[in-house]
């Protein structure tokens, strides 16, 4: 399935003695490239190819993808994009009363939401000030780097960033 | 426990590097590995190595690795006689341990009586009291009188801690009886919301200590501990570096630690590989109680690398009934280890995330090296579970000389593609105040001021 440790040291045992600088496997499984680094050791770059062997416990989900959210907004509105990809919550916990909701004013730093990436926490912020228009991205849902969580209308004189 | 039952058929229900180090003994031992994967991971490096990869679930982890029915639903589906856990998600789930035993398959941990005995950190503390461990001097507080009292024996700084909380989630810090009010409010809150349970306890503030740990192994009547482990080095109380032996500890503090772990093993009839997590005071020379962790923990191989012990082989042993095959005189340290965590994080941008696809991964490889990773050139880092990509583990005949070693290895070490805090390992190793070993836990947040400073 793949070398062990152990078997990469044989690997470099023989390499050693060889004088070789490099060894290149190829393996059913797996590709192995081992390189002599100067005089400091060795690197070794293991790539295991063989195909996972999946079985269903449960039927797989249909359709669990929500459809992406429309990227386009209106002419003068603003997108709000996430930070970072990840999950949004418009919530500071579970069954607290939202961040802000449809209609509320917001600032550019207003925060309008988090986005969970890697059980990091990121404070989602309007970036302009005005009004919240409407939620593109559900509260729990995965949000990707370009999509469009909210959408606000701009303040009068409040340049859309 | 009664019997034994031989393990064929091993379930891991966990991912990333642990379900790669479960796979590599399961390989060894010819036992046949069955990773239960998320729709995110049926892809990965573990699910590649893995003798079968079952579907658990979605992406999320509430509905596939933090699933009680659905990973015992997967366990049966592949008839598999064990449930390895791993750390995090259902590691120290008693509802897990119970549903297994239910479904007639061994669940690779405690029992579920030492899962509660030590998931709540207050019946953690009378369990380590009854089995006579020093405990830092605190109480529990039902209300903000309670507190008040409380604080007032103690004097500040103190902690405020949630019942629920561990591993450093759910505590804050009181400078003075002027803040109490409000973070005991906020406390309760956040331990509600966090964990499902409001209680809170209160603790004085070590303002120098040390987290030192003592790896145990117990069978249910017999207990070895495998020689300690210092996890100082923390942002956030998340740990960065991990190294075997504690350095700089006098030997009667080192004796008695053992002491201390072993008495609290054996007082909860311990079943399963665990870590007793003390806090030293620096200023005092004293230890006290923290928690106990009931499950193999992320920094492990630093152990294996000086006791020469395969850990989860060992966890395999006792959880098929075993007695214990290792007498306590059989435990020989050799050398020293270090750990370095690398994560998909950008330490130039406050530790920022870095998911994605990783081009290419080449690791440095000879005698005293290891690297658990999950990752390969092509994998996908999903954005769904932790950032911890790969660690370093390092061994060498003392502790400069390991830490020579990890220098050049993490010299060679390059994973493209993803933002990793290699660079901030660099810079750990080659800071004298670290190098001298025994910093204490603030230490890392005033390294890292000093390089935000230099860096500008």
């Amino acid at each position: 399935m793949e070398l062990t440790p152990d078997d990469v040291r044989d690997v470099l045992r023989v390499l050693d003695s060889s004088g070789l600088d490099e060894l290149h496997l190829e393996l059913a499984d797996l590709t192995l490239t081992v390189r002599r680094e100067g005089a400091v050791g060795w690197t070794a770059e293991q790539h295991v190819r063989r195909a996972p062997r999946v079985e269903q416990a449960v039927a797989p989900a249909v359709a669990v993808e929500a459809p992406a959210a429309a990227a386009e907004v209106g002419e003068g509105l603003v997108a709000v994009h996430p930070p970072l990809l990840g999950t949004f919550y418009r919530a500071p916990q579970p069954g607290a009363p939202p961040f802000v909701d449809v209609g509320d004013r917001v600032d550019a730093e207003t925060v309008v939401g988090i986005v969970e990436t890697m059980k990091m926490m990121t404070p989602v912020h309007a970036g302009v000030p005005g009004t919240v228009l409407e939620f593109r991205v559900g509260d729990g849902e995965f949000a990707a780097a370009d999509s469009v969580l909210l959408v606000v209308q701009p303040a009068a004189g409040g340049a859309p960033g | 426990m009664t019997g034994t039952r031989r393990i064929r058929r091993l379930l891991i229900a966990n991912r990333g590097e642990i379900a790669a180090r479960v796979i590599r003994t399961c390989t060894r031992l010819g036992i046949e590995s069955v990773l239960a994967a998320s729709d995110a991971d049926v892809e990965s490096l573990p699910a590649r190595l893995a003798d079968r990869v079952v579907r658990l679930g979605p992406a999320d982890a509430g509905r596939s690795y933090l699933d009680v029915a659905a990973v015992v639903r997967a366990a049966q589906a592949v008839d598999a006689d064990a449930v390895h856990p791993g750390y995090g998600f259902l590691s120290e789930n008693p509802s897990l341990a119970r549903a297994c035993a239910a479904a007639g398959i061994v669940f690779v941990g405690p029992a579920p009586e030492s899962l509660e005995a030590v998931g709540d950190k207050l019946t953690a503390r009378s369990h380590a009291v009854a089995a006579g461990l020093p405990v830092v001097p605190g109480g529990e507080a039902a209300d903000l009188a309670g507190a008040r009292q409380v604080a007032d024996e103690l004097g500040y700084p103190l902690l405020v801690k949630a019942v629920g909380g561990g591993g450093g989630r759910g505590m804050q810090l009181v400078a003075g009886p002027e803040d109490l009010a409000h973070t005991f409010d906020l406390a309760v809150s956040e331990a509600a919301a966090a964990f499902g349970d409001p209680r809170v306890y209160i603790e004085r503030f070590v303002s120098s200590g040390r987290h030192v740990e003592v790896q145990v192994l117990g069978d249910g009547s017999r207990a070895v501990a495998l020689g300690d482990r210092d996890c100082s080095v923390q942002r956030r109380y998340q740990k960065l570096f991990e190294e075997a032996p504690a350095p700089l500890l006098p030997d009667a503090l080192r004796a008695g630690m053992a002491a201390a772990a072993l008495a609290l093993a054996e007082h909860l009839s311990y079943r399963g590989l665990g870590t007793v997590e003390l806090l030293v005071d620096r200023e005092r020379g004293t230890f006290s109680f923290l928690e106990m962790n009931a499950r193999i923990q992320v920094e492990h191989p630093v152990t294996e690398m000086v006791t020469g012990l395969d850990l989860v082989a060992e966890q395999l042993a006792v959880a098929e009934g075993l007695p214990l095959r290792l007498r306590q005189e059989d435990v020989v340290l050799t050398g020293h280890a270090v750990e370095c965590r690398i994560n998909a994080e950008d330490w130039a941008q406050g530790f920022r995330p870095s998911p994605g696809r990783v081009d290419r991964v080449v690791l440095p490889v000879g005698e005293g090296l290891r690297v658990d990773t999950h990752v390969q050139g092509g994998s996908v880092v999903p954005p769904h579970y932790d950032s911890l990509l790969a660690k370093l583990v390092v061994h060498g005949t003392d502790r400069d000389d390991a830490l020579a070693r990890a220098r050049a290895a993490l010299d060679l070490l390059r994973i493209e593609g993803v933002t990793t805090t290699v660079p901030v390992h660099r810079a750990l190793l080659a800071d004298p105040e670290f190098a001298a070993g025994g910093v204490d836990t603030a230490f890392f947040e005033r390294f890292l001021d000093g390089h935000r400073v230099g860096a500008r």
